[in-house]
């Protein structure tokens, strides 16, 4: 055996588990189809999803592969830093809760764009918001699609090229088959699973130190030196730490394919409900995560962690292997698998929806399609950006572009939320500071990153950076709520002004907008 | 809407509880790593019970909207909706 056991080898056990979970997610999409025929059941599975799923489907978008085997492999090989990435992750759901969840639900139908559009212009607010949603989801596709072919070439030894494939058909077909259905309890039952995985692989740690998680970190600093319980050299800039604090916890609240999903519930009890129960999921999993980072630091090794993969990213495979054997890893590995798939899923949706629901439907047919077409349209804009995303996913083979997810959060925090909550709470927002604040917030974090050190520095390899920050959202998000309140102050709206009350009336109790 | 006005004032104060909570974590991390890796007791430093009680108020917080939102929001918005109802 090598030092990378049998990862890469191709496993049968890990095929067979695999094999298990595609055969049960199509007959879920077959069940799923025969409950879409309209456009409600595509977008949002006909509001019939309690408030319990949607809490494991909202966990599932948020625990991706790149939470589960990134944070557990940056706990293994920097310790502490990577609790800094969990408990970022979680702070974003309590806004969401507070903030977002609620008036979301009763002002909405389909997308975001239709909260801001409440009491605006359609057609600037909904080009606006396309453009804001499609920057979010594709960056977030590009880095699940490029993490997807690596992760499967080491677990399952097929090529790069072919393991982007796979995602791409399976999603596509789940998507425009199943619609909002499907994608919710593939995402349900991928949460499950994962949980269920990461809880074992936790147990099977504590196992060997007396079922105290102390122990682990205790011997984690034995071995390893007392420096991996502290923060190391991960975060140096004070700035750029606060500046990453913002876009993760405030970027929760702009992500499309997050915030798409409160219209599948049937109210704003229940939407309220299941941000408590994604928040109780994604906590006790960022817990598990940094029990299990540290077992793997003890128990395998960073040295041999980082020859497999530099980024740490097959640390809990490795353990896995360790401590179950073979049939363990090829769970965890399928388990993997299936989450990006069904995080993919998800953001094809949100992205459709978009396109079809804002751009065509709203701004295109003026609010007035002919009967069926959405739903035509929808599929289609599923079929293309489906295959965008694989090739996509391909051009990108070799980058490094966990960057990428980050700058998605801080497009999201600087120009998707700040035109949510300006729309939602202040009486004086108009159409001009709603689009204002979207696409000032979008494009200055493209044009920031542009000039960070990410870019210039790590990827041109130039000497020097234009901006000093690797991520911007300090910078963005309040550029972002200025370039709003601006702009709504310099071009009053009267329409926008009246239509403030009815507006709050139904954020408040549901219904129709009088009048 | 006086309860419009109630719930943007529990969600707002929530929110800056928990930016202070969060950026107080982040700023310790940034300004005193040395206090964070102090050891409580053997494996059990002061930054790993922080970071867990960031999940921790996380939680908490959460709950406290919830159970505010069933017993003191939703019970007027449904006196208000049948009084809607009954026009």
């Amino acid at each position: 055996m090598t030092d990378a056991g049998t990862l890469g080898s191709p496993s049968l056990i890990a095929k067979i588990f695999f094999a298990a979970f595609l055969a049960i997610t199509l007959a879920i999409t077959w069940w799923a189809a025969r409950r879409t025929r309209t456009t409600d059941q595509f977008y949002a599975a006909g509001r019939s999803i309690t408030a319990l799923q949607n809490g494991f489907a909202l966990a599932g978008d948020y625990m991706s592969a790149s939470s589960f085997l990134g944070i557990s492999g940056l706990v293994s090989l920097r310790g502490f830093d990577g609790l800094i990435y969990a408990a970022g992750g979680l702070v974003g759901w309590p806004i969401v809760l507070f903030l977002i969840a609620e008036p979301l639900r009763n002002l909405g139908r389909y997308t975001f764009a239709d909260v801001v559009a409440v009491r605006l212009r359609q057609v600037p607010v909904r080009v606006a918001a396309a453009i804001g949603t499609l920057a979010t989801v594709s960056l977030y596709l590009i880095a699940q699609m490029v993490g997807a072919g690596g992760l499967v070439r080491l677990l399952f030894g097929i090529s790069y090229e072919k393991a982007v494939v796979i995602v791409g058909a399976a999603m596509i077909v789940y998507v425009l088959f199943g619609g909002m259905l499907a994608t919710t309890w593939v995402q349900i039952v991928k949460a499950i699973l994962l949980l269920a995985g990461a809880m074992i692989l936790t147990f099977l740690v504590l196992l060997q130190f007396g079922l105290s998680p102390i122990q682990v970190f205790a011997a984690a600093a034995g071995s390893e030196g007392a420096q991996v319980l502290a923060p190391g050299k991960l975060i140096t800039d004070p700035v750029d730490a606060i500046s990453l604090g913002l876009a993760l916890m405030f970027g929760t609240a702009g992500l499309p394919h997050i915030l798409m999903r409160f219209y599948t519930v049937p109210d704003a009890q229940a939407a309220r409900r299941s941000v408590f129960y994604a928040t109780l999921l994604i906590g006790a999993f960022f817990l598990l995560i940094v029990v299990i980072g540290y077992g793997a630091m003890v128990l395998v090794g960073p040295g041999r962690i980082s020859a497999v993969d530099p980024g740490g990213n097959m640390a809990a495979p490795l353990l896995a292997e360790l401590l179950g054997g073979q049939g363990f890893l090829g769970f965890i590995g399928a388990v993997a698998f299936a989450t990006i798939l069904a995080v993919v899923a998800g953001l094809t949706l949100s992205g459709a929806a978009a396109l079809s629901h804002d751009l065509w439907v709203n701004v295109v047919r003026r609010g007035n399609p002919s009967p069926g077409e959405e739903l035509r349209v929808a599929r289609v804009t599923t079929l293309l950006l489906g295959a965008l995303a694989v090739l996509l996913g391909i051009a990108f083979k070799g980058q490094n572009v966990t960057f990428m997810v980050g700058l998605a959060f801080a497009i999201a925090a600087s120009g998707n939320f700040p035109a949510l909550i300006l729309s939602m709470f202040w009486r004086n927002c108009t159409t001009a500071g709603a689009v204002a604040a979207m696409l000032t917030g979008t494009i200055g974090t493209l044009l920031l990153i542009c000039l960070s050190p990410t870019i210039q520095m790590d990827l041109l390899h130039h000497e020097v950076a234009w901006f000093p920050l690797r991520n911007p959202a300090i910078v963005t998000m309040p550029l972002g709520f200025l370039a709003g309140i601006t702009a709504s102050l310099l071009r009053p709206e009267d329409a926008a002004r009246d239509g403030f009350e009815p507006m709050q009336r139904k954020a408040s109790l549901g219904g129709e907008l009088p009048g | 809407m006086a309860l419009a006005r109630a719930r943007r004032r529990v969600a707002l104060g929530l929110t800056l509880i928990l930016m202070a909570i969060y950026f107080g974590f982040i700023a310790l991390i940034a300004w005193n790593k040395p206090l964070l890796g102090t050891q409580l007791i053997p494996g059990l430093s002061l930054g790993l019970l922080l970071g867990g009680g960031v999940i921790l108020a996380c939680w908490t917080l959460t709950w406290m909207y919830v159970r505010w939102a069933n017993a003191h929001y939703d019970p007027v918005l449904s006196r208000l909706r049948s009084d809607e109802g009954g026009r």
